[in-house]
């Protein structure tokens, strides 16, 4: 069985994300983690491989530290891993970035593809069930149970007071969620492995894309800003003895907030 | 037994283990570094200072491009007492000028930064791992045991700091006594770069250096600094272990830090900035009768693992022993990795080069210095003498004033001029 899986380099959740002064972008500190929900997809494919042999494959798009997520990958015991880190692919929205996924994932047979319900950073939840039309396949999203059997899948996933069970035929997409299954630690063999191993990549010509179609470029959605949250107003502490405390916290409330 | 074996395992992303790996990755060996934290640096700490000049021929190309803080052109003493202080600063110029004798550091950028030097030469540095016990194979040291995985070696490096457990586990160290170690805590305090560079009355990139003993440590075994970072100050203090443990009423270690920060010879310093960071750490203080026996088949012990350590009172050093103990062992490696003798007969030569380097030179020369710092009168006595001396010099009351030499003297006898005074003064001739 050959499985896909999706996976992303996001900022470590300790990391300090800020604003850019002119609102058009964020600034994160240089702390990266895999994106918690792609560690359980990639824990399942490997089970699913373990049980039922044939090959994992880690897809990842991005620059810089995003290959770390594909030596992840490798450290874990996936057997491939591919890189789509021309810039061009770079600042899309999920329909660019998925579109350049799937085309990445056709390029040979699959079986079953498996992705994060959601990536920690955006937490748009977008491009596994984007993948999924753009392939044509079914998807089955935010799974917590999934097994295999006679070219059918048969997953869980829950639902307000329950949970739903769904069979679908194979090929198909899949998002993880929590309590799909706990993340091995890669082996420090496997970390060593994986930090030698050679990451092909590919370009957006060789997906048979145009630099039109992805990135930025081919987003349908643009950020117009990033606006701060409003910031909470400072506690004002009263000072005195509790009663007459308490009598100009009611004064505040009646004269000053208006709010009695 | 794993079949396969690496040539090298070094415990502990410090200093020595990072030189180590620096050297056996740089000679074309297979090394693998195991760090316990979440990168190397992350779990170390330094009060804040490198002499560069002892390490120049060891490691010349990483300690020409590190990225230290401020290169330090002032030194500054200050000598407390409960209410009052004696403070001395000497400065000079030559300090201003490169080569610079030592540099204020960061740990956790210096380290993070010499392992991605490590990583380039082909070491491998893997963090969040902790080493658990060692492998043995015919009464040698063959790897290390960490999380339920064997990883063999034909020479493992202990680099896992002054609480080793390697060093023990292979029966090189006693088990650990208070008297060996002292706290250290410190507190990183962010300012402006300009405001660092006023206050302390510093150029670009120049950096300055306080020490602070007497009345901090209250009667204990210790002391406090201060080192200007680019745009953070590092502040802390050290309290013997032992001295704290019996220190009655018994005090906790934060409160030292607490009463130190609020003395005005320490807030003026670190006025207006905010506090980023609290760190804690162990230090040997047992000079050379401390250190564990450094080699075993198999295996070598290098930094503060081996208690690679020296209070000289004035100055305090480790990380130039750590990375010149690191590089010594790495030497000595790849000699044994090519000649394929990894016994302990061979090791030995590791001892043997340590003795003609400056670590165990300077850790020989200041064999007893322990002993004189260790005087609780240092840190009471002589801090109220000079105190009530500069009182009285410089106070001017309704009454008429002595001569300057007599009251100095009425002082002196007070705390200086006696039997205890005199076998003191005789005992600084160990330093």
């Amino acid at each position: 069985m050959n499985i896909v899986v999706l996976a992303k380099q996001v900022p470590d959740p300790e990391a300090i994300v800020g604003i850019r002064g002119d609102g058009t972008g964020l600034e994160i500190e240089p702390k990266f983690a895999t994106n918690l929900f792609d560690e359980f997809a990639l824990e399942e494919a490997l089970r699913l491989r373990e049980k039922h042999g044939g090959k994992v494959k880690v897809i990842t798009l991005g620059g810089g530290k995003a290959t770390e997520v594909l030596r992840t990958g490798i450290a874990m015991g996936a057997d491939e891993a591919l890189l789509l880190d021309d810039p061009a692919f770079f600042d899309g929205d999920g329909y660019a970035t998925a579109l350049a996924l799937s085309r990445a994932i056709q390029r040979e047979p699959f079986d079953l593809v498996l992705c994060g319900k959601q990536a920690t950073d955006d937490d748009r939840s977008e491009v596994g069930p984007m993948v999924a039309q753009l392939l044509n396949l079914p998807h089955v999203g935010g799974i917590t149970k999934l097994d295999i059997a006679d070219g059918k899948a048969t997953a869980e996933s829950p639902v307000e007071g329950g949970k739903a069970v769904v069979e679908v035929p194979l090929p198909a997409v899949f998002t993880a969620q929590k309590g799909l299954n706990e993340a091995r630690v890669p082996l420090i063999t496997g970390v060593m492995k994986a930090m030698k191993a050679q990451i092909p990549k590919v370009t957006p010509n060789e997906l048979g894309l145009s630099t039109e179609e992805i990135g930025k470029a081919g987003s349908k959605v643009r950020i117009e800003q990033y606006l701060p949250p409003k910031k909470r107003a400072g506690v004002h502490f009263i000072p005195g003895d509790a009663g007459e405390a308490a009598a100009e916290a009611v004064r505040i409330l009646v004269d000053e907030v208006r709010v009695i | 037994m794993p079949e396969e074996k690496l040539d090298a395992v070094i415990v502990g992303g410090g200093l020595a283990g990072l030189a180590a790996a620096y050297r056996l990755a740089e000679a074309g060996k297979q090394v693998l570094l195991l760090e316990r934290g979440d990168a190397p640096g992350s779990k170390n700490v330094t009060g804040g200072r490198i002499y560069v000049e002892p390490l120049r021929t060891f490691l010349p190309s990483i300690i020409d491009e590190a990225p230290f803080e401020r290169h330090v052109v002032r030194e500054m003493i200050t000598v407390l007492d409960e209410e009052s202080s004696v403070q001395l600063e000497y400065a000079q110029d030559g300090w201003r000028k490169q080569p610079y004798m030592s540099y204020t550091v960061l740990r956790a950028r210096f380290d993070q930064w010499f392992s991605e030097k490590v990583m380039e030469k082909g070491g491998f540095v893997i963090p969040n791992r902790k080493v658990d016990d060692l492998l043995w194979e015919d009464g040698r040291v063959a790897g290390v045991k960490a999380g339920g995985e064997q990883i063999g070696a034909h020479i493992v490096i202990a680099a896992d700091g002054a609480l080793s457990f390697m060093a023990e586990k292979a029966g090189l160290r006693e088990p650990l006594k208070p008297a060996n170690y002292a706290l250290a805590i410190k507190e990183v305090h962010k300012l402006d770069e300009k405001c660092i560079e006023e206050r302390f009355g510093l150029d670009v990139g120049e950096g300055a250096a306080n020490l602070f003993v007497g009345a901090l440590t209250k009667g204990m075994f210790g002391g406090g600094f201060l080192y200007t970072n680019q745009d953070t100050l590092s502040l802390g203090i050290v309290v013997g272990i032992d001295a704290l443990m019996h220190k009655q009423p018994q005090i906790e270690a934060y409160r030292l830090m607490d009463d130190f920060k609020a003395r005005p010879e320490v807030a003026r310093w670190i006025r207006g900035g905010e506090l980023k960071e609290y760190a804690a750490h162990v230090i040997s203080e047992a000079g050379i009768s401390g250190i564990s026996k450094l080699y075993t088949a198999g295996m070598l012990v290098a930094g503060d693992a081996a208690g690679f350590a020296l209070n000289m009172g004035i100055t305090v050093r480790g990380m130039e022993f750590a990375i010149a103990s690191g590089v010594i062992a790495a030497g000595v490696a790849v000699d044994a990795l090519n000649k394929g003798d990894v016994s302990k007969e061979y090791l030995a030569e590791y001892e043997k080069r340590l003795r003609a380097s400056f670590v165990l030179r300077d850790m020989e020369t200041f064999r007893h210095s322990k002993e004189v710092l260790e005087n609780p009168r240092l840190f009471t006595v002589y801090p109220k003498f000079l105190s009530s001396l500069f009182n009285v010099l410089f106070s001017v009351s309704g009454t008429p004033k002595k001569g300057l030499y007599k009251s100095a003297r009425a002082v002196a006898k007070e705390y200086i001029l006696n039997w205890e005074g005199m076998k003191d003064f005789w005992s600084l001739r160990k330093l």
